[in-house]
């Protein structure tokens, strides 16, 4: 019994059992196929995440946020002041998160490629694309940079799924997508 | 003293019982229960506070209690349970003496020191990081010291267990190789060891930055660095509660291994791979390369998931074996409806089994996809995974041996047992709602650690789907059935070592034979090459085969729908 020492002195000279055998290659192949399936994906999905950061520092990534929002703002949220920045279709978007908020709101033409910059001036901040279902860990000090494409006209919010202290449930943004005008 | 009279002779078993051995048995499980209970008891505030109608606690409560869940009831009741495991598999598996119980004493009042510290700040106030406490967020030093000195103790544990390994071998109290479940506690105690150290390495430099010694650690270090501890010490849950199934198994079915070789194996899989698992946490991180998220993150091909899979298919292999061996051979699953359904250390353990298996293993390889981590990341599906692993994984199979715990070491008979039979399928089937309510709210986005998915006070709100709200109502629901399950555990616990009836008198006789084996001719004949026919665990494994390959891909075609990203 599993309780006892093992009956065969030399257990690991054992026979395996043809079950045994046939669930274990079942097993092991089917780890090989999901290994497969996650590099197949970057060579034929469309959903991979392009790994390229670079270190910033809170400064350096507010001063440039506030650059791009000051150039390409179109108008003000009504409620909340933020300004909704249209960046030119092809071009950078940047977005910060800080205690607690996601800022500029972005425009976002549906189609176009947007090479978007994510960085954190304080706490880890978890972006979540909501109802698009993209999540994605944000740390001060790194500047995340990836290529996103919306396909899906309409409004959508980006959450903070990362615990970042007594607000974290505030901690609303907003990204548009509209249709080329 | 001398060393006969250290000892008594178990008469259910023919085990020789080390007495220190037992009474550090005893107090490890004691402080593991009294844990659960309070960790146990935030959590139900949490789900409460979940639930959007009752929406229980204020904001700061409800991180303060999240923080504090975690905390009691991922670590230190499952390690203090875990300490009581490994003394009962070294020495009391081997008939042997533990090795340093004096060191082994000093390890428990480190920890009970260790838990009773953090806990003290996490209820000032101050220390409300959650159980991650990623950097710069920063909790009060004594809370990171109340880890660490936990840590220590729960080292000290591992090595008075390899030294009683060593001592057994030495004084031969047994012959050839260890037990299997041994030999499962081993692979426990060596991957606790990893994690001990990584959690040193991240703690200790924590602890110095919170009290000004050191001016910044980098979020990213720290959070490669804290999982090679956070999920590593989920491995030895893993490893820990695979070896008290075929504990179970073995006490209640007189179950045998089906290969030695394979199980054994399967462990060693375990040592080399699951520390691999600090990946699963980083997939969505900034400046990660595929090559390494997709190495890491898999365990390299999924050899540790493999392993998993194995055991999932010998504990019930082995059961069937040894009930068909008892004549429980009509049709496929004869031996399953008449195996002991109402003994709740069986109930627990299968269902622990099941559940283990389908909820917590298959949501985990998902979670663990590179790109599928990109839906889930953060969200609800991720407690709800883990839900399935720790709470209906671990949790219920520590519950299960609980009741054979306290007839053989704490020497009670169980007071109500009529309460005792039902309690694994209270606890399990809320412990199942809780982690399938979870993953059905993640998968709709809600995010975890949040206190107001209605977003009442925010400048921008984001209105989540009917669904989710459901999700979150039912998973209320659930958390009081397994509060429920919770309670009469504890009840049947805590009432059984106080008031159960003793169970012998003859607990001092001197030592006669060695350990016999228990029913040993029962199942002596079986297990041998070409003897074996298991159509019901070859269904049981198909079944959740089919599962898993349909599930996996589902959750690349939503990953499809989703914005292109490169």
């Amino acid at each position: 019994m599993a309780i006892h020492p093992p009956k065969a002195l030399i257990w690991w000279d054992e026979p395996v059992e043809r079950t045994e055998l046939v669930w274990i290659t079942v097993a092991f192949l089917w780890g090989l196929v999901m290994f497969g399936t996650m590099i197949v994906w970057h060579f034929y999905g469309k959903q991979n995440l392009s790994n390229e950061a670079y270190r910033t520092t809170p400064e350096a990534f507010l001063a440039r946020t506030e650059a791009f929002a000051e150039k390409h703002k179109v108008r003000e949220d009504g409620n909340s002041g933020i300004p909704v920045v249209r960046p030119a279709p092809g071009g950078d978007a940047y977005l910060l998160a800080r205690l607690w908020q996601w800022w500029p709101i972005l425009e976002l033409e549906k189609g176009q490629n947007y090479r978007l910059h994510i960085s954190s001036l304080d706490w880890q901040h978890g972006f979540s694309l909501l109802p698009a279902s993209i999540n994605l860990q944000i740390h001060p000090g790194y500047e995340m940079v990836l290529t996103v494409t919306p396909d899906v006209a309409g409004e959508f919010s980006v959450v903070c799924n990362e615990f970042c202290g007594i607000g974290h449930h505030t901690m609303v943004g907003r990204i548009y997508v509209v249709d080329k005008k | 003293m001398s060393a006969t009279e250290q000892f008594r002779v178990c008469p259910d078993t023919g085990l020789k019982v080390h007495l220190p051995a037992q009474a550090l048995i005893k107090a490890n499980a004691v402080a593991a229960v009294i844990f659960l209970a309070v960790g146990g008891l935030f959590g139900l505030l949490v789900a409460l506070t979940r639930w959007p109608a009752v929406h229980l606690l204020n904001a700061e409560w409800f991180y303060l209690v999240l923080t504090g869940h975690g905390a009691n009831v991922l670590l230190f009741w499952i390690i203090f349970f875990e300490m009581a495991i490994l003394y009962f598999a070294s020495a009391i598996l081997l008939s042997s003496r533990l090795a340093a119980p004096r060191w082994a004493w000093l390890g428990f009042v480190l920890m009970v020191v260790g838990a009773l510290t953090a806990n003290v700040a996490v209820l000032q106030g101050e220390s409300s990081v959650m159980f991650t406490s990623y950097v710069p967020m920063k909790a009060a030093p004594h809370f990171y010291l109340g880890l660490i000195l936990f840590a220590v103790g729960a080292l000290i544990g591992c090595f008075v267990f390899f030294g009683t390994l060593v001592v057994a071998k030495e004084e031969r109290t047994y012959e050839g190789s260890i037990p299997l479940v041994t030999f499962g506690a081993l692979t426990a105690a060596i991957i606790a060891v990893f994690t001990i150290a990584s959690g040193a390495i991240i703690l200790v430099p924590t602890l110095l930055w919170s009290v000004g010694i050191i001016s910044h650690i980098d979020p990213l270090m720290y959070k490669v660095v804290w999982w090679a501890m956070g999920h590593s010490s989920q491995q030895i849950n893993v490893s820990a509660h695979v070896a008290v199934w075929y504990a179970i198994a073995a006490i209640v079915l007189g179950a045998k291994p089906l290969s030695e070789k394979v199980s054994r194996t399967a462990f060693l899989l375990y040592i080399g791979f699951l520390q691999l698992a600090s990946a699963h946490h980083l997939l969505v991180e900034p400046g990660i390369s595929s090559e390494w998220k997709i190495f890491n993150t898999s365990y390299a091909m999924y050899l540790a998931v493999l392993g998993s899979m194995i055991h999932g298919m010998t504990v019930p292999g082995s059961i069937e074996a040894a009930q068909r061996q008892k004549g429980f051979t009509n049709g496929i699953f004869q031996w399953l409806r008449k195996a002991p359904w109402g003994n709740p250390a069986f109930a627990g353990m299968f269902l622990s089994l099941l559940m283990f298996g389908f909820l917590g293993g298959i949501s985990g390889v998902i979670l663990g996809t590179e790109q599928l981590n990109i839906l889930m990341h953060n969200t609800l599906y991720v407690p709800g995974h883990f839900h399935g692993t720790v709470v209906t994984g671990t949790t219920l199979a520590f519950m299960a041996i609980t009741y054979l715990v306290i007839p053989l070491i704490f020497r009670r008979e169980l007071v109500l047992p009529g309460l005792a039979r039902w309690q694994p399928y209270l606890f399990g089937i809320g412990a199942a709602g809780i982690s399938l309510f979870m993953m059905g709210a993640g998968t709709l986005g809600v995010a975890r650690r949040h206190w107001d998915i209605t977003f009442s006070d925010a400048p921008l709100t984001f209105e989540y789907s009917a669904g989710a709200f459901l999700m979150l109502g039912l998973n209320g629901i659930a958390a009081i059935l397994a509060t429920l399950g919770g309670v009469a555990y504890v009840v049947v616990v805590v009432g059984s070592v106080l008031f159960g009836k003793r169970k012998d008198a003859v607990a001092a006789k001197p030592a006669p034979a060695p350990a016999a084996p228990v029913a040993a001719p029962v199942v002596a004949s079986y297990g041998g090459a070409g003897t074996m026919k298991l159509p019901g665990t070859i269904t049981l494994v198909s079944v959740f085969f089919v599962a898993f390959v349909l599930y996996y891909y589902v959750n690349w075609k939503y990953l499809a729908a989703v914005w292109p990203l490169r």
